[in-house]
């Protein structure tokens, strides 16, 4: 590996952490579109920030970009309040209004400038070591680095600080209220911190991929767990995960870093949701197998149980004869009553079926419930 | 105006960005009603992977086949947000914008790797990012037309069936409809009506003209029909409008034009629509706030009147202020009604008239 493969895979990890902290609570806050707003509309605002301070590389661009993030934010609110359109549908009418007017700005005015909608709406990570943070003589190292360092440094010193109020308007707005927080102030907070992270991101990977890495890992890894601090450390390790994984995908492919960083954000979400314990598709394929199986052999105890010391017993206990009385295959009853007997449930003598026990309280036990 | 039109990249490109508008708003309808305004969004996003497949597996260039492989992405977009959202605890915004943003970075890679592949077969299949109307061919045209025509068809067989199912869908499936088939055959519409706009308007953008002819449409009717007309019509105009404004203007992109249309039909919509708009809203409210404070002065003076029965001098504005605020304007106003009387510089009384209102 060269030195600019690791420092594109250090931007890649770090763009991949910041997002994920307040991404997490986007998730959980059922706001996850607003990233997406968010990360449309900040274009404008790198624009209008180009034209005042007229140079690209200005921190003032990101707070200006940010600024015009956190309006779409209040300018969907507004909206929503009018009671004219519903909250999804605001959204929908604010950033690509916003993004529109960023375009036509950039297409009319700044032409040949460093800011060309392709590489901020799609991002490209390969150029990022060449653009290189000097001052006072020294090379600090790739700007995306050092402004996604020091953006991941704010978004963990604010989730810190700010951990108890973060937790209790998420998970309950109105006790928040009700205690004399601000849940309205957390939000507008944590939006500025999305905005920023946005922003910081955008440069580096794109505005698409700024959405995929605030919104899938997360998802996944709220499917994994359920505890906060855990959630946030999982988001953000399947996000570096992802980033690396998406380095060198793209890497093989010779295709766009930003793009298979995105794709497999995917895939770990798709893993998650395919093998989480407990949660996942695997999980509860097993578990309602499981649940078939069991109730079959409750079946077949009750069903033992109900003829038990009855004339017709004779007829009714044998195996080949469950296919008439309980409609199962010959291969499964077969599967049943090996089970059964393996709990000890039931003994077989011959093709005959007697009910041990066990079986007995079984069957009384599910019939009395 | 009329020579324009004899322009033949002017008039297929004002035609198609019209079919898309009309489309795409009337269909957007029911995706705004049912609340899923930004699955379009989602939609338009994950038609891209299936553009590039669909160029991948044919090496053809033609609208039809890169547009069915849109749609088909599409379509499979719509589904895993639909079973994400049924199988797992994960919310139904987390799992659009899932969706959006990994369909949409899966497609990135594959257009990047068919970009840097030797030959140059490809060029033009970015345009779907951004949208590129001055490329729209008369093929493409008709490729648009039949299609939004069947979508906007179909929509109109099942017209009422869809309308239970965006007002009252348990309703519907206890009369024995098939809501679930439905809700598949909506979606599929949308995403024809998304996935032939895709060219002209781009990704990114497509979700504005889903979205807004109809929220604009729905301030100046209550009726589904007009409504839903309307927003055909909306999206029709902003597509006319923006794209000949684009054509007729150097360095003017064509998508941006257009939503930023079809965004202002929306604003004015918004503002002055009759009964809902905004500006009737605040016109109306101040006349309901004035009446109420003519009202309150009234059944003041009548109170005062009935604990002073003896006092004809009238009573002071300063005091009708203290029980209902700033009365002084109020009394004016009242006098030039002829429902209170001035007797002096600061007394007044209620005249005949006044009190009969007063007392109602």
């Amino acid at each position: 590996m060269t030195s600019g493969q690791v420092e594109i895979q250090l931007i890649a990890v770090v763009v991949a952490v910041a997002c994920a902290l307040p991404g997490t609570f986007l998730v959980l806050r059922r706001l996850a579109l607003v990233s997406d707003a968010i990360s449309h509309s900040i274009l404008l605002g790198i624009v209008l920030g180009f034209f005042v301070v007229g140079n690209v590389n200005s921190p003032l661009l990101l707070v200006g970009a940010a600024l015009v993030g956190l309006a779409t934010v209040v300018l969907v609110q507004l909206l929503e309040r009018t009671r004219l359109v519903k909250e999804d549908a605001a959204i929908g009418l604010v950033f690509p209004a916003l993004f529109s007017i960023g375009v036509i700005l950039i297409s009319r005015y700044a032409d040949g400038v460093h800011l060309d909608i392709d590489a901020v709406l799609l991002g490209e990570l390969a150029f990022a070591p060449f653009d290189r943070l000097e001052f006072w003589g020294w090379d600090w190292g790739p700007t995306a680095l050092v402004v996604m360092g020091s953006i991941l440094a704010l978004n963990l010193a604010a989730i810190t600080v700010f951990w108890k109020e973060l937790k209790l308007s998420t998970f309950d707005p109105a006790l928040a209220i009700a205690l004399g927080f601000t849940p309205a102030l957390v939000q507008y907070a944590l939006m500025g911190l999305v905005s920023l992270t946005a922003v910081g991101a955008f440069d580096a990977v794109g505005s698409i991929l700024v959405v995929a890495l605030m919104i899938a890992p997360p998802a996944a890894a709220y499917l994994l767990t359920d505890s906060l601090p855990r959630l946030l450390v999982l988001a953000a390790g399947i996000g570096a995960a992802s980033a690396l994984a998406g380095y060198w995908l793209a890497f093989a492919l010779d295709a766009s870093i930003a793009g298979a960083m995105a794709t497999m954000t995917g895939v770990a979400f798709g893993l998650a949701w395919l093998l989480a314990p407990g949660r996942g598709l695997l999980a509860a394929a097993r578990r309602r197998a499981r649940q078939r199986l069991e109730f079959a052999q409750t079946m077949l105890t009750i069903h033992l149980a109900n003829h038990e010391g009855k004339p017709e017993a004779a007829v009714e206990s044998r195996i080949d004869h469950l296919y008439e009385h309980l409609r199962w295959a010959p291969e499964f009853a077969q599967r049943i009553v090996r089970l059964a007997e393996r709990r000890g449930l039931v003994r077989s003598s011959g093709e005959k079926l007697e009910l041990t026990q066990a079986g007995r309280e079984l069957a009384a036990d599910a019939l009395s419930r | 105006m009329l020579d324009l039109f004899d322009d033949y990249t002017l008039r297929t490109v004002a035609l198609g960005s019209a079919a898309l508008g009309l489309t795409s708003g009337a269909l957007g309808t029911f995706a705004v009603l049912r609340r899923q305004s930004l699955l379009g969004d989602a939609i338009s996003h994950a038609a891209l992977p299936g553009v590039a497949i669909a160029f991948l597996l044919t090496g053809s260039k033609a609208p039809l086949v890169l547009v069915a492989g849109a749609a088909v992405a599409g379509f499979l977009g719509t589904l895993v947000v639909m079973s994400i959202v049924r199988t797992t605890r994960v919310k139904y915004d987390t799992a659009l914008g899932i969706v959006l943003s990994v369909f949409f970075g899966f497609g990135l890679v594959l257009l990047t790797f068919i970009q840097r592949r030797p030959d140059a077969s490809q060029a033009g299949l970015d345009r779907f990012l951004f949208g590129q109307a001055a490329a729209l061919l008369q093929r493409d045209l008709l490729t648009m037309a039949v299609l939004g025509g069947i979508a906007l068809g179909v929509m109109l067989l099942v017209w009422k069936e869809l309308k239970l199912l965006a007002f009252d869908p348990d309703y519907g499936a206890s009369l024995g409809f098939p809501m679930r088939a439905l809700d598949v055959l909506l979606t599929s519409l949308l995403v024809v009506a998304i996935v032939i706009g895709l060219q002209t308007v781009g990704v990114v953008l497509m979700a504005a003209m889903v979205i807004a002819p109809f929220a604009a449409a729905r301030q100046w009717s209550d009726r589904l029909g007009v409504a839903a007309g309307l927003a055909g019509v909306f999206g029709a105009l902003a597509g006319i409008i923006g794209s000949v404004l684009s054509a007729e203007t150097e360095r003017l992109p064509t998508g941006p034009t257009i939503v930023l249309c079809v965004s202002a039909i929306v604003v004015v919509s918004l503002v002055a629509a009759g009964r809902r708009g905004l500006l009737w809203r605040e016109l109306r409210g101040r006349r309901d706030r004035r009446k109420l404070r003519l009202a309150a002065v009234l059944a003041d003076l009548l109170d005062l009147e009935r604990q002073h029965p003896d006092a004809h001098r009238g009573h002071s504005a300063a005091v009708l202020s203290v029980m209902s605020g700033g009365a002084l304007p109020s009394l004016q106003e009242l006098e030039r009604r002829g429902q209170v009387r001035r007797l002096d510089a600061d007394a007044w009384e209620l005249t005949d008239e006044g009190r009969k209102v007063a007392e109602r």
